[in-house]
């Protein structure tokens, strides 16, 4: 086909790029802005307010009544809890993500395809829905809770509302994310060079240390990254599996637009939330880079 | 012996696939049970899926949420048709204009969401479908544009090349050769923009209005109250729509390649 000219080009691109841009792009800059400013009387911003950095030291210290700064942990923990939870969930995936992408990749054709389906399907189901599924199971009168309340001698377990029961919600929501790059790594894969390692007198630990991962690590880092930003980001896990307590940094965003109806500081720890997402992705692309030149 | 099988591989994947679906078929069975309490099984029935038909504000939710499916996924599906157009050739910064396109696959929703709130309170856009459809919209791209690239991609020019050298113009070109021979890479991100929008809760949440609310922003709100056999009922139904068209999608991405 004859190319593109530059001006059809922009006219095609162009409204899907403006869409993004008013809709992604403007709100963002709105929102780092607002970070800035003091919350509103009625509605959720003062405009005309000076801007500081109030809602940031806010994150840190708590202001006493004579104006001395005192340390307050409150904040911090959640957003320690935000960034444990999502590396947990991470290192949970990528040592299940393994396994499952090494054994769909050695089905049969048809039985792969079948494979693909099973653990893509769960991904586009809903993520509301999903949640809910593991409170069902979860809650004290349940199966599962009393099954735990029998072997376990020392009064009844609370297997709801705690870090383990959003650490399972959040695997649960993004392991998918995990199994699929892994397997797109392995799929490609000569196998034959497998069978010469062995060939060559490598154990199955070798194998596993000297070809696997290896073969694996793209896959790795690419479902590290699609699963620990959603994780870090997420709101639905907590809500619904974490209670009141264990709150997440998606939690505390959206308290500051519902019922504390202060959106500067909501915007601050979005603020906050984009850039340890930009962290990470930034620590991944430089990491990349080093690893370029070795090979 | 499998030289790709390692000790417990297929025991850990068969464990995972039951982490996957037991939920979700626990979810399906208490969806048929008839007591209320929905702990104890007693016996099957519709009841629940009959209670939901005859509730007025799950009818008004479902409605709400299928008006804005469509809308997105028919808006976001154009643009994307044409920015996939556009992307065909290489240029200098395509680079960059995929990766503004795909944004939204990667920003946490939740941040994306309440910045909009705040441009739309700021330009003074009320809450509800006026605002949600173009929010909508706006994430759906992606997941349009990924599916009718691939398909582009698979194409390759000869045979359009054929028709212009056949003296069709770049109008009946794309009419009679490109459009069929993509038709099932746009149905495949229609669906796929469709199922992400009916699905979604966090920009709903916070864009959705009095009146506005979708079929997800209802079941959050009614999961809130207390876990109830008839969320289990719309949960199964939003489930069962969810993997019918993710089927579809699939099954149109293997067609006639």
């Amino acid at each position: 086909m004859s190319a593109t000219s530059p001006f059809r080009r922009a006219g095609l691109v162009g409204p899907a790029l403006l869409v993004v841009l008013i809709l992604v792009g403007v709100p963002l800059s709105i929102m780092a802005w607002v970070s800035l400013l003091g919350r509103g009387a009625t509605i959720g911003v003062d405009w005309q307010s000076a801007p500081s950095f109030a809602n940031y030291t806010k994150l840190i210290w708590e202001e006493d009544f004579d104006g001395t700064l005192l340390f307050n942990p409150t904040y911090l923990s959640i957003l320690w809890r935000s960034v444990w939870q999502a590396a947990a969930t991470t290192v949970i995936c990528v040592s299940l993500g393994l396994p499952v992408a090494l054994w769909m990749s050695s089905l049969s054709r048809g039985a792969r395809d079948i494979a693909v389906l099973l653990i893509t399907i769960p991904f586009w189901t809903n993520l509301l829905v999903r949640n809910y599924a593991w409170l069902i199971i979860l809650r004290e009168d349940g199966a599962v809770s009393r099954a735990a309340d029998a072997i376990w001698p020392f009064g009844p377990v609370q297997l709801l509302y705690n870090d383990a029961a959003i650490l399972i919600g959040l695997v649960y929501s993004f392991l998918p994310f995990m199994i699929l790059p892994i397997y797109a790594g392995f799929e490609k894969f000569d196998w034959r060079l497998l069978e010469a390692a062995y060939d060559l007198g490598a154990n199955r630990r070798r194998a596993l240390t000297r070809v696997i991962v290896p073969l694996a690590m793209p896959g790795m880092i690419a479902g590290s990254m699609l699963v620990f930003i959603p994780s870090l980001g997420s709101f639905v896990t907590a809500a619904i599996l974490g209670g009141g307590k264990s709150m997440m940094l998606g939690n505390l965003i959206q308290l500051q637009f519902g019922q504390s109806r202060n959106w500067p500081f909501g915007a601050a720890i979005s603020v906050v939330l984009l850039a340890l997402m930009m962290l990470v992705l930034m620590g991944i692309a430089i990491w990349k880079n080093r690893q370029e030149p070795k090979r | 012996m499998n030289l790709r099988r390692l000790p417990f591989t297929r025991e850990i994947s068969l464990g995972v696939l039951v982490y996957l679906y037991v939920p979700v078929v626990v979810l399906i069975v208490y969806s048929f049970n008839a007591n209320r309490t929905a702990t104890v099984w007693t016996e099957a029935s519709l009841d629940w899926y009959r209670k939901i038909l005859t509730n007025p504000s799950i009818r008004n939710a479902t409605w709400n949420s299928l008006v804005l499916a469509t809308a997105a996924g028919i808006g976001s599906t154009l643009l994307a048709l044409a920015a996939a157009l556009g992307m065909r050739t290489r240029f200098r910064g395509a680079g960059l204009v995929e990766a503004v396109l795909n944004a939204p696959l990667i920003l946490p929703e939740i941040v994306v969401a309440v910045a909009t709130l705040m441009l739309f309170v700021a330009i003074g856009i009320d809450m509800g479908l006026i605002a949600m459809i173009p929010a909508h919209i706006a994430f759906c791209i992606p997941f349009a544009y990924l599916p009718i690239k691939a398909r582009l991609e698979g194409m390759g020019p000869s045979l359009e090349e054929a028709a212009q050298d056949l003296y069709a113009n770049r109008f009946v070109t794309f009419r009679r050769v490109t459009l069929p021979l993509l038709w099932p890479g746009i149905m495949a991100g229609f669906t796929l923009a469709f199922v992400t929008s009916l699905d979604d809760f966090l920009t709903s949440f916070f864009l959705s209005g009095p009146g506005s609310t979708t079929l997800p922003v209802y079941i959050f709100s009614a999961i809130r109250a207390g876990i109830t056999p008839e969320i289990n009922a719309i949960s199964t139904i939003m489930l069962i729509v969810s993997v019918a068209l993710v089927v579809t999608s699939f099954l149109l991405g293997k067609m006639r390649r």
